[in-house]
């Protein structure tokens, strides 16, 4: 057992920090969050030239060969200044998927120019009724002659308005709720009869609503095996919940880090209001959910990688849960905390606290994780 | 003790039900109905309604022009304008200076503001706190030096809520700076659209809405008679008001209607062949914020029964405060975590993609983290109840 990091993390972490603090404080998506597009081609290619956007992926296809963890090294530091770039959907959610699945082709296609920079890319498979559900899908591809025809709608896709291609659920046989049956596909964003509305979010980024009204895919764009696309669906929504708790990490060390420094600083009743006992417990409390969730953090990041399902889902649903209960804890009385000033736009803590509020909703609740965790094998057996 | 309504009270929740019903203008009750967000006007044009009416301020006494009801009956009427998702009326005039000029005020401030404060014909806004005396309020610094017949006011107030709608604003300033700081403040009434020297600059919420200000004195002049009270007593009744204010903030029908709006998010929200209403885990967690906010509502309905006999909400209202607050926000979570993927939206989200009920939930959620802010945040209630009413020693 080992926590320590390695020479090369440290050196990850150490740079992209270096670029929140000089490239892209808070104050730049501040900026970014009126613009239409909510963030920044160059900025992707700065962060591509980095070497960030390939540090997973393995060296045959571009990348450093790194692990999961790296991501979520990168991700945390990327949530301290909440940088808006589409690290997420992009690199995480769909250049995960077509980097496990993809034929050759694909990868030096749709991987290759976004690991460069030059591309985004997108993830949609939630649907206006599915809520949580994965296998709630709609959405159809039909046989065509030359491969296949998609008819439905996408809702919430995270970077969808600028994405250049998508990867997309779904149905090729069965019926509205089965498991078996749905295929992902790699769409381009301008292809004929695929419409994208742009939806700008609480926490101030992109996400878009699609229809596919009769698209046109060719037989190659099948991303992994057809009608068995549920089981790398599911695989990359649990890293996108590793990847929400490590973002959300920097986001919870930042607003409670800023907490005890205003608690410092603020002066009622002539003493820095951080003399009150009250409000010491209230830091105290706050500490220990800020390092239950950096634990359960790399947990799940370390088990992200894992070939095993029921320990995937075991730790990454703890995260999850952690996230949403226990950062919530440390969201809402950091706001508390600041008193009347932390509903005001323009201090920096209510952002923090729509990007978390944000987070906590994505790739499943408290209530969706705490129901996976007690349906999985092993929750019957006397320990998991 | 008894519970039971009588048939005359029965009759009564009848009369004021098809009532509403019936006065609530056209837009107004679409937006009532999708829990949407009121314009300032929209407020003022029901506000209008009521005065004519004569239910504008439900707790005023006959004779300044209150409908003379009891609590059973202020209670019925709370009960119903949330049941139907009337606009909640503006606190600071009906709520707050006008009970404060009821009690404290002399005969021409009472003819000269109260009628106004009915009508809505004056909006008001209230200037407590400054940007260092928030929870310490009485440390105050907004100056007023006498001049002739007039106070000369220098200094700022800010989170002034409405001030940038609102005709009046009351204010809590400093005549003196001797002995102990509660004891050099006055209360003073002054005329916010015609006093040269006050600005006001509103800024946003973190709700995206411009509901607060920063209001600036440079040598704006207040006449003398627009001071309530004796000079240098204006604590007293600043913190009579507090109580007022904090029983309007426990938000107990506030509550009722977030709940009423969290089932129905959950009764059109799918979830597999039915909806989320039909999820007994996800009821279980409205029931026990609706069972808990009844215990809230019993608690405020006493406390309001005993101020009624005669003796004014106390530091008791701490408990409702800090409680209400509680349930509040917690159900402001719950709807948050039944519109699932929705919840990410903003109000200006397209319809498509978020449906009009719910456009403005998460800016309002926002919002009301305030509420466990705003009128004495609840950890200077814990030190009001811990002081005040079990009377626990300092450290
Ligand atoms: C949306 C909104 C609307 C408002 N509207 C108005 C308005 O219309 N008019 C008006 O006058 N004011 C208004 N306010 C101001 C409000 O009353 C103050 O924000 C509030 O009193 C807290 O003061 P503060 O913001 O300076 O916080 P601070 O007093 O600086 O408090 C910061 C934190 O320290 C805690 N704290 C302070 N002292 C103690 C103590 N002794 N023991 C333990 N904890 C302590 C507080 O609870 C809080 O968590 C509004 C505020 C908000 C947020």
């Amino acid at each position: 057992m080992n926590f320590d990091l390695s020479e090369e993390q440290q050196m990850i972490v150490d740079s992209v920090a270096k670029f929140v603090e000089n490239d892209s404080p808070v104050e730049r998506f501040r900026e970014l969050r009126q613009s239409e597009q909510g963030w920044e081609p160059q900025m992707w290619a700065k962060m591509a030239e980095y070497g960030w956007l390939a540090v997973a992926y393995p060296e045959e296809q571009g990348g450093f060969g790194g692990s999961f963890v790296d991501l979520a090294l990168i991700l945390e530091q990327l949530g301290r200044g909440l940088v808006p770039e589409p690290y997420i959907p992009s690199v995480v959610l769909a250049g995960g998927l077509i980097s496990k699945f993809g034929s050759s082709e694909q990868l030096e296609r749709y991987l290759t120019p976004m690991i460069e920079g030059r591309s985004s890319l997108a993830l949609a498979y939630a649907e206006k009724q599915s809520r949580y559900n994965l296998n709630d899908c709609l959405t159809r591809a039909d046989k065509s002659t030359g491969g296949w025809t998609l008819k439905g709608q996408k809702v919430w896709v995270l970077n969808g308005h600028a994405a250049d291609h998508l990867i997309v659920a779904a149905r090729t046989s069965g019926e509205q709720f089965d498991s078996s049956g749905i295929s992902l596909f790699i769409v381009d964003s301008d292809a004929p009869g695929l419409s994208r509305i742009l939806v700008k979010g609480m926490d101030g980024q992109r996400s878009a609503l699609i229809n596919f009204d009769g698209v046109e895919v060719d037989a190659d764009r099948l991303l992994g095996e057809e009608n068995e696309g549920l089981a790398p669906l599911e695989w990359a929504i649990d890293r996108g919940a590793a990847a929400a708790c490590a973002e959300g990490q920097g986001e919870i060390s930042e607003m409670f880090e800023r907490t005890v420094q205003y608690l410092k600083d603020r002066r009622q009743f002539k003493v820095p209001i951080g003399s009150f006992q009250a409000l010491q417990h209230r830091a105290a409390e706050m500490f220990a959910e800020v390092e239950l969730c950096k634990s359960t953090m790399i947990l799940a990041a370390i088990q992200a990688d894992n070939e095993d399902a029921g320990t995937r889902k075991a730790e990454i649903s703890s995260a999850k849960l952690q996230l949403n209960d226990g950062g919530w804890f440390v969201q809402k009385y950091a706001l508390q905390l600041f008193g009347g000033i932390a509903i005001t736009d323009e201090e920096d803590i209510g952002l923090f606290f729509k990007r978390l509020r944000v987070l906590n909703g994505l790739f499943g609740d408290a209530d969706y994780h705490v129901d996976r965790f007690q349906s999985l094998e092993r929750f019957n057996g006397e320990s998991i | 003790m008894d519970m039971s309504f009588t048939p005359e009270q029965i009759a009564f929740r009848k009369e004021v039900r098809e009532w509403i019903d019936s006065a609530l203008p056209p837009e107004i009750k679409r937006k009532a109905e999708n829990g949407a967000n009121f314009e300032h006007d929209e407020v003022m044009e029901w506000h209008k309604i009521l005065y004519r009416k004569g239910w504008a301020a439900p707790g005023w006494p006959e004779e300044v022009g209150g409908p003379g009801w009891d609590v059973a009956q202020r209670f019925i009427f709370g009960e119903e304008c949330a049941r139907a998702n009337a606009p909640t009326l503006s606190p600071f005039g009906l709520g707050m200076v006008g009970p404060l000029i009821i009690e404290y005020g002399n005969d021409e401030q009472k003819k000269r503001f109260l009628p106004k404060i009915l009508s809505g014909e004056e909006v008001w806004c209230q200037g407590y706190s400054e940007p260092n005396a928030g929870s310490d309020l009485a440390s105050l610094q907004l100056r007023a030096d006498k001049d002739g017949d007039d106070y000369i006011l220098n200094g700022q107030k800010t989170w002034t809520t409405h001030a940038q709608y609102a005709d009046w604003i009351f204010v809590l300033c400093r005549t003196s700076s001797e002995g102990k700081p509660q004891q050099g403040i006055s209360f003073l009434l002054a005329d916010l659209k015609n006093t040269e020297g006050i600005e006001v600059k509103p800024f946003l919420t973190t709700g995206g809405t411009d509901a607060f200000s920063e209001t600036w004195f440079e040598d704006a002049r207040v006449p003398q008679e627009n001071r309530v009270g004796p000079e240098n007593e204006g604590w007293t009744m600043a913190k009579a008001l507090l109580g007022h204010e904090r029983t309007l903030i426990g938000g107990v029908a506030e509550s009722g209607r977030w709940l009423a709006a969290t089932k129905r998010i959950a009764a059109s929200t799918p979830v597999g062949v039915g909806t989320l209403m039909d999820d007994v885990a996800f009821r279980r967690r409205i029931a026990r914020l609706e069972m808990r906010r009844r215990a809230v509502g019993m608690a405020n309905l006493r406390i309001l029964a005993a101020a009624q006999v005669g003796r004014a909400p106390g530091p008791e209202s701490s408990i409702l405060k800090l409680a209400g607050t509680e349930v509040y926000q917690a159900i402001t979570e719950l709807a948050m975590d039944a519109m699932g993927h929705n919840a990410m939206g903003w109000f200006d989200s397209p319809l498509e993609a978020l449906p009009e009920p719910q456009q403005w939930i998460a800016s309002q959620f926002n919002y009301l983290r305030a509420c466990t802010i705003y009128g004495g945040s609840n950890e200077i209630q814990k030190n009001i109840i811990s002081k005040v009413i079990l009377g626990l020693p300092n450290a």
